[in-house]
C-alpha cells in the first residue's frame, strides 16, 4: 500500500448518511456513546487521514526538496501534491499562492509581520470586526504597537452579524487592510464576504479573510471571491493539527519579504548577502510539517468525495433542525437569532453558568465547548461571561441534536431547584 | 464515571443559587479580585478586619455554581475567625481538593473545615478545582494586599 492509494471512504455513494459516515471516524468506535458537538474547536479525523499519515511515514518518508535519492523525490512529490489539492480546494489560480503554515493563527501572523511593516505606515488603518476570534485581533495589536497603525473595529448588528452599513461607513482612503472572519466562531453568523471584499477593494484596501469556520462548511472559491489573503487551518477540515494554509494572490505574495529565515526559503546564502526563494517556499523556512500537509491533502480528498455542496446542505439542514429544537427549550437563548448561521448553536441557559451546563452535558456524553470561545470582546459586547456552544460536523445527525436537547433539559432540571 | 451529584450536592446547588454574604462591603480594610482567565469568572472578596479577627467578609462576582457556592461557604466559615485560622483553613481545603496531604486542624476549626466537605467532589473533575479555590486565592491576595485591591489570576 502507498500513501496515495489510501483515499476511499465507505459512506458514498447512496446519499449523505452521517450515521454510516461515522464508521469512517475511528473515534466513534472507540467512544460508542460519544455525541461530538465540538467540531468548531477541532474536527475528528477520518480513517483515511489517520492511516494515510501513518502509511506515509511507513513507506514514503524522507525530507523534502533536498535529496537526490528516490525516496526524497517521492516525498517531495507527495508534499507538493498536497499543495495542488489545496489549490483545487480553494480554486486558486496558481499553486504558488498556497503557503503551508501551522494554523490560521500563524497565517494571520505571517501577513501581519511580513506584509504589515512592508506596506503599512503610521496612521494607516486595519479594519477588523467585533466578530473576530482573538487570532484576528492580537496580531494587528502587535503590529499597531510596533509601527503605529490604527486598528478600527466594525460593529456587529443586533442579530450578531456584521453591521454592513457601519462597516462601509468606516472605510476610507486610510483603510489599507480589511481583516475579517468568513463566519463568526462564537455565534455561527455568516459574513457576506463577497460584499465586504468589493467594498474594501473600491477603497483600495487589501482584504484578508479568516476562513477557519467557513472552509469546512461551504465551498470557498478564491477566483470568485477575489480576496487578497485567505487563511484556514487543517484540523478543522478533518485534517491533522499543526498544518494550516495561507492563500495569497501571487502578485501580493511576490512583493512580501520573508517571514522567518532559515533553510528551504533561500536560493543562495553567503555571510554578506542571501537571496530568497520565490513564493511559496520563501515563506516556508525550515523542514515543514510534511506529514501534516499530506494528511491535510487526504482530508481535502475526503471533503471533495463527500461533495462540498452536500456538506453545506447537510449543515444547513441540521443547523435548522438544531435552531428549531433548541428554541423550544424554556429559559434558553440562542445567540444570533435572525442571522444567517451555519453549523454553530451558541446559547445561554438563564441562571446556569456555561461551565455547569457543559459539565452536565459531559455526563450525558455530549461534548461541547463552554466559555468565551476566544472572542472576549464579542462576549463583553453581548454582556455575557460566555456561552455554551454546540457545533456540527459531517458525522452529526438529528439524534445528536435530540441528545443535546435532552441533556440541556437535564441541566435545567438540576439547576432550577 | 463519577456521579454528577457528587459534584453538585444539594448544598452546592443551594449556595450556587442563593449565595450568602453576596454583597460589597462599603469600606473594607482588605479586598482583592480573583480572575479565572480560562472561563472568565471573576470574584471580589471584601474583608473587615478587627485587629487579627475577621469581623465581616463578603463577595461579589459572576461564576459557575461551584465557584459561587465555594465563595459563599467560604464567607460563612470565615466570619469571626482569625487571619491565622483563615490561612489554616485554606491550606487544608486546598490539600483536600487537589488530592494533597491535608494537615490536622484543632477541633473547633476541624468542624468548620467539615462544612467545606461538599466542595471536595471537584477532586474527580480536575478542570473544576480552580472554580472551588478561586475565592480562596482572592482572600489570600486580599490579606496580603490590604486596601490596595490586588487582582489574582488562577492561571
Amino acid at each position: 500500500m502507498t500513501t496515495a492509494s489510501l483515499r476511499s471512504i465507505s459512506a458514498l455513494p447512496g446519499g449523505f448518511d452521517p450515521r454510516r459516515l461515522r464508521r469512517d471516524f475511528p473515534i466513534f468506535a472507540n467512544n460508542p456513546d460519544l455525541v461530538f458537538l465540538d467540531s468548531a474547536a477541532s474536527a475528528q479525523k477520518p480513517r483515511s487521514v489517520i492511516d494515510g499519515t501513518a502509511e506515509y511515514y511507513r513507506t514514503d518518508y524522507a525530507n523534502v526538496h533536498r535529496g537526490v535519492y528516490r525516496l526524497s523525490a517521492r516525498s517531495t512529490e507527495l508534499y507538493e501534491e498536497a499543495r495542488d489539492k489545496v489549490r483545487r480546494f480553494l480554486n486558486a489560480a496558481d499553486r504558488r499562492e498556497i503557503v503551508f503554515v501551522r494554523n490560521t493563527t500563524e497565517g494571520i501572523n505571517l501577513v501581519a509581520q511580513s506584509w504589515g511593516p512592508a506596506f503599512l505606515r503610521e496612521g494607516d488603518e486595519v479594519l477588523i470586526s467585533e466578530l473576530e476570534h482573538h487570532s484576528n485581533i492580537v496580531p494587528w495589536q502587535l503590529l499597531r504597537d510596533r509601527i503605529g497603525i490604527r486598528l478600527v473595529v466594525a460593529p456587529m448588528d443586533v442579530t450578531g452579524g456584521l453591521d454592513l452599513a457601519a462597516f462601509e461607513a468606516l472605510l476610507s482612503a486610510r483603510t489599507r487592510l480589511v481583516a475579517m472572519t468568513h463566519m463568526a466562531n462564537a455565534t455561527g453568523a455568516l459574513v457576506p464576504v463577497e460584499r465586504v471584499i468589493k467594498l474594501a477593494h473600491r477603497h483600495g484596501a487589501k482584504v484578508l479573510i479568516d476562513g477557519s469556520q467557513a472552509a469546512p462548511r461551504l465551498p470557498v472559491d478564491m477566483r470568485a471571491l477575489g480576496c487578497d489573503f485567505y487563511v484556514f487551518t487543517g484540523h478543522k477540515v478533518y485534517g491533522p493539527t499543526g498544518i494550516g494554509v495561507l492563500y495569497a494572490r501571487f502578485d501580493v505574495l511576490s512583493a512580501m519579504p520573508p517571514y522567518q529565515g532559515g533553510g528551504e526559503m533561500i536560493l543562495h546564502v553567503s555571510f554578506d548577502k542571501t537571496e530568497y526563494q520565490e513564493p511559496p517556499h520563501r515563506f516556508e523556512a525550515g523542514t515543514p510539517d510534511i506529514a501534516g500537509a499530506i494528511g491535510l491533502g487526504l482530508a481535502l480528498d475526503f471533503i471533495e468525495e463527500l461533495g462540498r455542496d452536500n456538506i453545506l446542505e447537510h449543515e444547513e439542514a441540521l443547523t435548522g433542525y438544531g435552531v428549531d429544537r433548541l428554541s423550544r427549550i424554556p429559559d434558553l437563548r440562542l445567540l444570533g437569532a435572525g442571522q444567517r448561521r451555519l453549523g454553530i448553536l451558541s446559547f445561554v441557559l438563564d441562571g446556569v453558568h456555561p461551565h455547569d451546563v457543559s459539565q452536565v452535558l459531559d455526563q450525558h456524553h455530549v461534548a461541547v465547548r463552554a466559555g468565551h470561545h476566544c472572542a472576549q470582546p464579542l462576549m463583553e459586547k453581548l454582556g455575557l461571561a460566555g456561552t455554551t456552544r454546540a457545533s456540527l460536523g459531517v458525522y452529526n445527525d438529528e439524534d445528536d441534536i435530540d441528545r443535546l436537547a435532552e441533556a440541556i433539559q437535564g441541566a435545567r432540571e438540576m439547576f432550577s431547584r | 464515571m463519577m456521579d454528577l451529584r457528587e459534584l453538585y450536592q444539594d448544598i452546592i446547588l443551594d449556595h450556587g443559587r442563593h449565595p450568602r454574604n453576596f454583597r460589597a462591603i462599603e469600606q473594607p480594610t482588605h479586598f482583592a479580585q480573583g480572575h479565572n482567565p480560562l472561563c472568565g469568572d471573576r470574584v471580589t472578596v471584601y474583608l473587615t478586619l478587627d485587629g487579627d479577627r475577621i469581623a465581616d467578609v463578603s463577595f461579589q462576582g459572576r461564576g459557575c455554581a461551584i465557584s459561587t457556592a465555594a465563595a459563599s461557604l467560604m464567607t460563612e466559615v470565615l466570619k469571626g475567625k482569625t487571619v491565622a485560622d483563615a490561612r489554616s483553613l485554606f491550606a487544608q481545603f486546598h490539600a483536600r481538593v487537589t488530592g494533597g496531604e491535608p494537615a490536622d486542624l484543632p477541633e473547633p476549626l476541624a468542624e468548620e473545615a467539615e462544612r467545606l466537605e461538599p466542595l471536595t467532589g471537584v477532586k474527580a473533575f480536575p478542570a473544576r478545582v480552580k472554580c472551588a479555590t478561586l475565592s480562596w486565592h482572592a482572600l489570600e491576595a486580599a490579606l496580603k494586599g490590604g486596601g490596595a485591591g490586588a487582582t489574582v489570576k488562577t492561571e
